[in-house]
């Protein structure tokens, strides 16, 4: 091994919402740990974030909700990833998500649910405890 | 304001102080802090004295209410004689659903109403479309034709009450449902008061709902300004919006300069339309939002009172005095609500609506203590529409027009925040306008950078957040219900789109929308034309794709 590899994180915005400034501190805080970050821009749909997450080779997919749709778009974005070999990629997510709700996303695979206020050390140090390089 | 020889005397008095008294109270203890900020960054000094506001004149800079400069408000009696709108955001579900909403709010003591759309509506898809998966109803309230927009307004008469609504690519056709359901009514179209958004230059690097490329999109702005200049008097075309700007990271200056600056660049191309400053300017308003640092707050509003006015006079040549007012709507700063302990939150927004009633604000919004965590609650929603009857009727803050201007701290800040503001317009006017600003990412970046700034200073515990990273509780769980939008909400709003594509005359549907295809090829105000498709039941879906065609869509420029 000649040194450690950077992770790769890409920082997604599916749904139609446009609350795009707790994606983007944390994909700046996430750059500022040293991390490789793609962000995606507003409103990308399943396919859109799995296709980017697929050609950029990332390690970590990180989705910022807060229009209420996560429990319709959530369910897509995992079964595609799965579909296109993504399985091992770790998806954690954030926004305005109910606490009720995070039993069944992490039925589907996701690791982790940060709620408003989680300071981005917190997020930064999850990722990489958790990220297998 | 001051005598030359009391100042000079002041100046002793207080060179005095700071070798005497200030020393030995620091000995005995030292300031918490060694340097004592405000939201935007100005530092903040001990004691404020008459020598900061020498250079003031009281009639050039300060006034009476209801005259230039307007720094004290744009009404003479302001909150002795009317009381500001109390207007509460509300939709979500479908019309029928929001209805019950607006009908509920009214009863609690509601002036005024102001309606949420959800994001479909706001993007101009209909319920059907691939993009609205999951999100129909959930957000706002769905609006996809006419026929939604008659039940959302059931039994509410339109020439008693005034109507807010959150919309801005899709403003002309939610202004045209709006103004065939008043047709409906009876109402005459002179009477028919309220705003619409409409202010798409700041969706570019705040809100960022947007349809199409900038230029299109200031063109149907434009549009709804000169057409309700001419056919509704009593119509804000635009809500000159600084709310999203601070919410999505802005610092108070910044939502100021910013704000001010898509105000002089509609007032621009409005002029360039031919019409007379003053045909139009009296009916352009303003949105702030009102965020935690409460004197900042209120030099905000007095600041932008001012320039405003000043701008007016100065660089359009208003004569009207109506031209130079600046109207404003005011909404609690929801991103200052927290998750944690949401009670909380309701002392928050009191003191954020304080700032706005003592700041001059003709129209205020509350949050809900819940909205960290959800849509508001009717729980919630009260308690917050309650605060403002409360800061109405008990805390004696509307007995007295500006009762905290004169404070020598105020009046500094005032003019700083308004000095700062003039700094950034000058910075925009040599880039060549908003829009070449927004081309180059200088909004977003200035945004972007202090989004991180604030969210840095929390982490390193710089900036105190109650429940967030001091003065923390172990909560296992969330204390508060949640309210949720019915799921089966965007199923109910599929089958009335269908039953309506079903029921129009298709055939008056196909020429309307051919006609706002030609009409936005020719490059004429789509308003007249909207209407009329409106009227033959066109979904705002199907509008919105005519001009999706002919203006293209935009491509988010990227700024981190």
């Amino acid at each position: 091994m000649s040194g450690k590899k950077r992770i790769r994180v890409l920082i997604a915005k599916p749904g139609l919402d446009s609350h795009d400034r707790g994606a983007k501190v944390v994909a700046r805080a996430l750059r500022d740990a040293g991390m490789e970050v793609i962000y995606t821009g507003l409103r990308q749909t399943p396919e859109q974030i799995a296709e980017t997450a697929l050609q950029e080779d990332v390690d970590v997919v990180g989705l910022s909700i807060l229009s209420g749709a996560h429990k319709t778009l959530f369910p897509r974005i995992m079964q595609l990833l799965k579909q296109k070999g993504l399985a091992d990629v770790m998806v954690f997510a954030g926004g305005i998500i109910p606490e009720e709700d995070v039993p069944d996303l992490k039925k589907l695979g996701l690791k982790e649910i940060f709620g408003p206020g989680t300071p981005t050390g917190t997020i930064i140090k999850y990722v990489s405890d958790n990220v297998c390089k | 304001m001051f005598d030359e020889r009391e100042l000079r005397r002041m100046k002793q008095e207080r060179q005095r102080w700071e070798q005497t008294t200030l020393p030995n109270w620091l000995r005995l203890s030292e300031e918490r802090k060694t340097e004592f900020h405000n939201h935007s960054g100005m530092p903040i000094k001990c004691v404020y004295t008459p020598e900061d506001i020498a250079n003031m004149d009281y009639m050039r800079d300060i006034g009476f209410p209801g005259e230039y400069p307007f720094l004290r408000g744009v009404h003479a009696t302001m909150h002795r004689g009317r009381l500001w709108t109390m207007r509460m955001f509300s939709g979500f579900g479908t019309a029928a659903q929001t209805n019950q909403r607006f009908k509920y709010l009214l009863k609690e003591g509601e002036t005024g109403l102001s309606t949420a759309f959800d994001y479909p509506t706001i993007m101009g898809y209909d319920s059907d479309h691939a993009m609205a998966l999951g999100e129909v109803g959930i957000c706002g309230v769905a609006v996809a034709s006419l026929r939604d927009m008659e039940t959302l307004f059931d039994g509410i008469p339109l020439d008693k009450v005034t109507t807010s609504m959150t919309i801005n690519g899709p403003a002309p056709i939610l202004l045209g449902m709006y103004v065939a359901v008043g047709d409906q009514q009876g109402v005459p179209r002179e009477r028919l008061g309220g705003t619409t958004q409409n202010d798409n230059l700041k969706e570019f690097f705040a809100q960022k709902l947007c349809i199409y490329p900038p230029k299109p999109s200031v063109k149907l702005t434009t549009d709804v300004i000169e057409y309700c200049a001419r056919h509704l008097p009593k119509w804000n075309p635009v809500s000159i919006s600084g709310y999203h700007i601070r919410e999505a990271g802005a610092n108070a200056v910044q939502e100021l300069a910013f704000t001010i600056y898509d105000g002089i660049s509609y007032v621009e191309s409005t002029l360039e339309r031919g019409l007379k400053v003053d045909d139009f300017a009296h009916r352009l308003s303003f949105f702030f939002a009102s965020h935690n640092d409460f004197f900042e707050e209120i030099a905000k509003f007095r600041a932008a009172r001012r320039l405003w006015a000043r701008i007016m006079r100065e660089r359009f040549h208003a004569k009207n005095p109506r031209s130079m007012w600046m109207r404003m709507h005011v909404q609690t700063s929801g991103c200052t609500l927290t998750a944690q302990q949401p009670h909380i939150n309701i002392v928050r927004t009191t003191i954020q609506a304080l700032a706005a009633v003592l700041g001059g604000t003709q129209s205020l919004h509350t949050n809900s203590y819940d909205e960290a965590l959800c849509l508001p609650g009717e729980d919630a929603v009260r308690v917050a529409l309650r605060t403002q009857q409360i800061i109405a009727h008990e805390s004696g803050a509307t007995h007295t027009v500006d009762s905290a201007g004169g404070s020598f701290f105020l009046e500094e800040l005032t003019n700083e925040m308004e000095q700062k503001a003039v700094e950034y317009i000058q910075k925009v006017d040599d880039m060549g306008g908003a829009i070449a600003a927004i081309e180059k990412g200088f909004f977003q970046k200035e945004i972007a950078d202090s989004a991180y700034k604030y969210q840095r200073e929390i982490e390193e515990k710089k900036r105190t957040i109650v429940g967030v990273n001091d003065f923390k509780t172990e909560e296992a769980e969330c204390p508060i219900e949640l309210s949720r939008v019915d799921p089966n909400v965007g199923n109910d709003q599929l089958a009335g789109l269908q039953k309506l594509k079903r029921e129009r005359d298709n055939r008056k549907v196909k020429d309307a929308l051919e006609r706002l295809h030609y009409s936005a090829e020719k490059d004429v105000n789509l308003m007249p034309v909207i209407v009329d498709a409106v009227k033959a039941y066109a979904t705002l879906g199907e509008m919105s794709e005519v001009l999706r065609r002919v203006y293209g869509e935009y491509k988010e420029l990227i700024v981190i």
